[in-house]
């Protein structure tokens, strides 16, 4: 347990009027709401007109993407140079009462070092996304609708990662999670691909019951839900959230599990990959998954204070994650779902980063992590979209054939096995600093025997992609350079961003990682190591190069491929992993099957006997009173009213009609007459 | 000042405007009813006012006006009236029946 005592609770400050190091931000800052709504406006905008524009809604996508980016970069550099920390609400509805007072529903943006750099990030890659994505879904199905989704996705993310309270968070996560069963589901005729989306939604919904849960628990104690509060509440271990913290805690950190899938709520992942592959890569990098991680940042001092007995569970949830999870892609033949394990184990490092402390730690491998990884799924894409098969038996040889790609996804691989000087070394290496320093040393080996899995199994993927001979159909050939820029654009900071935060090194004004999203903001407690602590960085690099060694003998091209995989079928371990540790089978046949089976049978029959005769009873009734109110009461009661007032009109108009016979002279008598009576009358009452 | 005989003039030119009105089938002698109908009570308003004889001489600034108006009425009238003339090659008010039911 780290002392608060050290960084100075920055957050709290800035809820007293600001604090005097960070600035405001100036306009890019206090409009930084634009950024939450422009992906709407183009989510609206395509849904209403994208049929009808050339590229089919496209450029709209793209275009609020760009913007965003633009903007999140003033506001990115910016806060390199001089902090910035700025936050506006504005209350909706008030929803209750405690204690005397409002309970509010507030809705705002927050600009502070954390939800600065999701911005830049979730642009950053939602920018290079869409921009691929255009060539990807070239005369697809349903492009409008996708990039509307796609739309959806970014702006419900960046809703989330803005918002100054738990209210707006839900709505953000409510909104990716339903973004990205539209995304996941793209491609609905096959059953396989509905499953999927409906098996994310459904996963992510347990877990949501925890987050709402947890949110509902710990505002309602707390009287706001604002984060500030919180954060200022946990920091002075207030009353009002003494006996809840623990619990609030548990479930919000329940709720990340599930959105960062963490182990046993990881299954909907690797499912998610049947959407189309820039939805991977864009749930993958910055929209979806890293929404738990940031939760748990956002509400990192409840962690570090009164909530500090939840990390006993989050650290050993998060290491099994990555150590455990990260077996599986070593025997899935689908590239793109070995891709998706090596994010469930990569969230697992975040994870126990956050939890063990390492609040700039996690959040740096959340950065770095969304770099390789959109890289690599935009790669893998790249040779999906080439040889039209998901699967790497369908692959092999593509080295000399999509060169970009294959060089763009070897600095991927580098990276996330965590190769100096690379991105994925840094941060990973941070990671293992943290634990390492906060005393959790066997998890810390844990960490680095997921690092040597990580390594394998990407130079498995690598080799059976990329070497040998090409088993598949057709001739493939580089994508276009639609789909290879962002490649390139992304293996630069795939490659260097690690340098932003080398333990101890400042570059000049713009400082650190650390001191963007660390000593800046809101982390208290964070632990952040002062200098590279080599011995532990040796361990990881060693772990990586065996895992590479290794993995190049297995697998190597001049090993016959399907020998050599044979080789490691061990007999217990195999099916073991095969099977996905029968995670999926015991939902499948613990949950599903008698949620399917006997209840909804039951339901059925309760439906089919109860309801429906209540609903029919009730129906007939209605149809019953129905007729004798129209029969009886419309028909002869007040329709007669209106017919005879209707006839009545109808047949003196009829007579009268006769009166008017435009002749000028009659109607002159008619008013002489007139006047003759009227004057009468007037000489016989005088 | 005796106002009787000028009332009696006015009420029998009246008397006679009404009658042309009712009973002309040619639309310009209709409009010459009414201006009789209009003198008669022109003839009414001045001999009031040399009646009282007010200061504000109210009654001859109203036959000034009824005269005016008149002249503008007739001024419409007649223009009416060719109008009609030359489309229908009639001025007969008995034929002008096209504002009927």
């Amino acid at each position: 347990m780290v002392t608060p005592a050290a960084a100075a609770p920055l957050v709290l400050a800035a809820g007293e009027g600001g604090a005097p190091q960070l600035s405001e931000g100036g306009f890019f800052a206090a409009g930084a709401w634009i950024l939450l709504l422009l992906p709407f406006a183009a989510f609206i905008g395509i849904v209403l007109v994208g049929k009808r524009l050339p590229k089919q809604g496209a450029e709209l996508a793209v275009g609020a993407m760009a913007v965003n980016l633009l903007w999140s970069s003033v506001l990115f550099v910016r806060n390199m140079l001089e902090g910035i920390h700025r936050e506006g609400s504005f209350t909706i509805a008030r929803i209750g009462q405690l204690g005397g007072a409002d309970l509010t529903f507030e809705l705002g943006f927050v600009a502070d070092g954390l939800s600065i750099m999701m911005y830049w990030l979730v642009s950053f890659v939602g920018f290079l996304v869409f921009v691929y994505a255009v060539g990807y879904m070239e005369g697809d199905v349903r492009v409008p609708w996708f990039f509307a989704s796609l739309s959806l996705f970014a702006g419900s993310m960046l809703v989330l990662v803005g918002a100054p309270n738990l209210i707006q968070l839900i709505i953000g996560w409510e909104g990716v999670g339903l973004a990205s069963y539209l995304l996941i589901g793209h491609y609905w005729e096959q059953k396989e691909n509905s499953d999927a989306a409906v098996k994310a939604f459904l996963t992510n919904k347990v877990a949501d019951v925890g987050l709402i849960l947890g949110a509902i628990l710990l505002g309602v104690s707390l009287g706001g839900f604002r984060f500030s509060d919180l954060a200022r509440a946990a920091v002075e271990h207030s009353e009002a959230l003494g006996a809840v913290a623990l619990a609030g805690g548990l479930l919000l950190f329940f709720g990340a599990m599930g959105k960062s899938a963490q182990f046993p709520l990881h299954v909907w992942l690797p499912d998610a990959m049947a959407g189309p592959t820039p939805v991977s890569a864009l749930m993958h990098a910055a929209t979806m998954v890293t929404a738990g991680i940031y939760l748990m940042a956002r509400t990192f001092p409840l962690y570090q204070n009164m909530a500090a007995d939840a990390r006993q569970w989050m650290i050993p949830v998060a290491v099994i994650t990555l150590f455990v999870l990260g077996f599986l892609a070593l025997t899935s033949d689908d590239l793109k779902r070995v891709l998706a394990y090596s994010t469930v184990s990569q969230l697992g490092y975040m994870m126990a980063a956050v939890a063990a402390g390492g609040y700039t730690a996690g959040l740096f491998h959340l950065f770095t992590h969304a770099f390789f990884k959109a890289l690599l799924f935009l790669g893998a894409g790249s040779v999906i979209h080439a040889v039209h098969s998901n699967n790497m038996s369908d692959m092999g040889g593509l080295r000399r054939r999509m060169p970009v790609t294959f060089w763009t996804f070897v600095v991927g691989s580098l990276a996330l096995a965590g190769v100096i000087p690379l991105a994925g070394f840094w941060s990973k290496d941070e990671i293992l600093a943290t634990l390492s320093h906060e005393g959790y040393t066997a998890f810390m080996w844990a960490a680095v025997a997921g690092a040597f899995v990580t390594a394998f199994y990407m130079t498995r993927a690598v080799a059976l992609t990329f070497f040998g001979t090409y088993k598949g159909h057709g001739r493939p050939h580089e994508s276009p350079p639609v789909m290879t820029a962002p490649l390139v654009v992304l293996a630069v900071p795939a490659a260097l961003a690690g340098f932003l935060n080398i333990p101890g090194v400042k570059w000049g004004p713009i400082g650190n990682f650390t001191e963007w999203v660390g000593a800046r903001a809101a982390a208290m407690g964070d632990y952040h190591p002062s200098s590279i602590e080599w011995d532990l960085a040796a361990y990881g690099l060693a772990a990586a190069a065996a895992g590479i060694v290794l993995g190049w003998l297995i697998f190597s091209p001049e090993a016959e491929t399907q020998a050599a995989r044979d080789r490691l079928e061990i007999p217990v371990l195999y099916p073991l992993l095969r099977r996905k540790y029968y995670i999926d089978d015991l939902y499948m046949r613990g949950v599903v099957g008698p949620v399917k089976g006997p209840l909804a049978r039951g339901v059925d029959w309760v439906n089919g006997h109860v309801i429906d005769a209540a609903v029919n009873g009730a129906g007939f009734l209605t149809a019953w009173l129905g007729g004798l109110v129209y029969g009886r009461l419309d028909q002869q009661g007040i329709d007669l009213m209106f017919n005879a007032a209707a006839g009545g009109v109808g047949g003196a108009g009829g007579r009268l009609r006769f009166l008017q016979s435009g002749r000028v002279q009659q109607y002159a008598g008619g008013f002489v007459l007139g006047v003759l009576v009227l004057a009468a009358v007037f000489a016989v009452v005088t | 000042m005796i106002v009787t005989q000028f009332l009696v003039l006015g009420a029998v030119l009246f008397s006679l405007g009404v009658y042309g009105l009712l009973s002309r089938r040619n639309a310009v002698t209709v409009l010459l009813a009414v201006e009789l109908m209009l003198a008669a009570v022109n003839i009414n308003l001045v001999a009031f006012e040399a009646f009282w004889n007010t200061a504000a001489a109210h009654g001859q600034i109203f036959a000034i006006f009824v005269i005016t108006i008149a002249a503008a009425e007739v001024g419409i009238g007649l223009a009416i009236i060719l109008l009609v003339f030359r489309n229908r090659a009639s001025g007969n008010v008995d034929e002008l029946d096209l504002m009927k039911w």
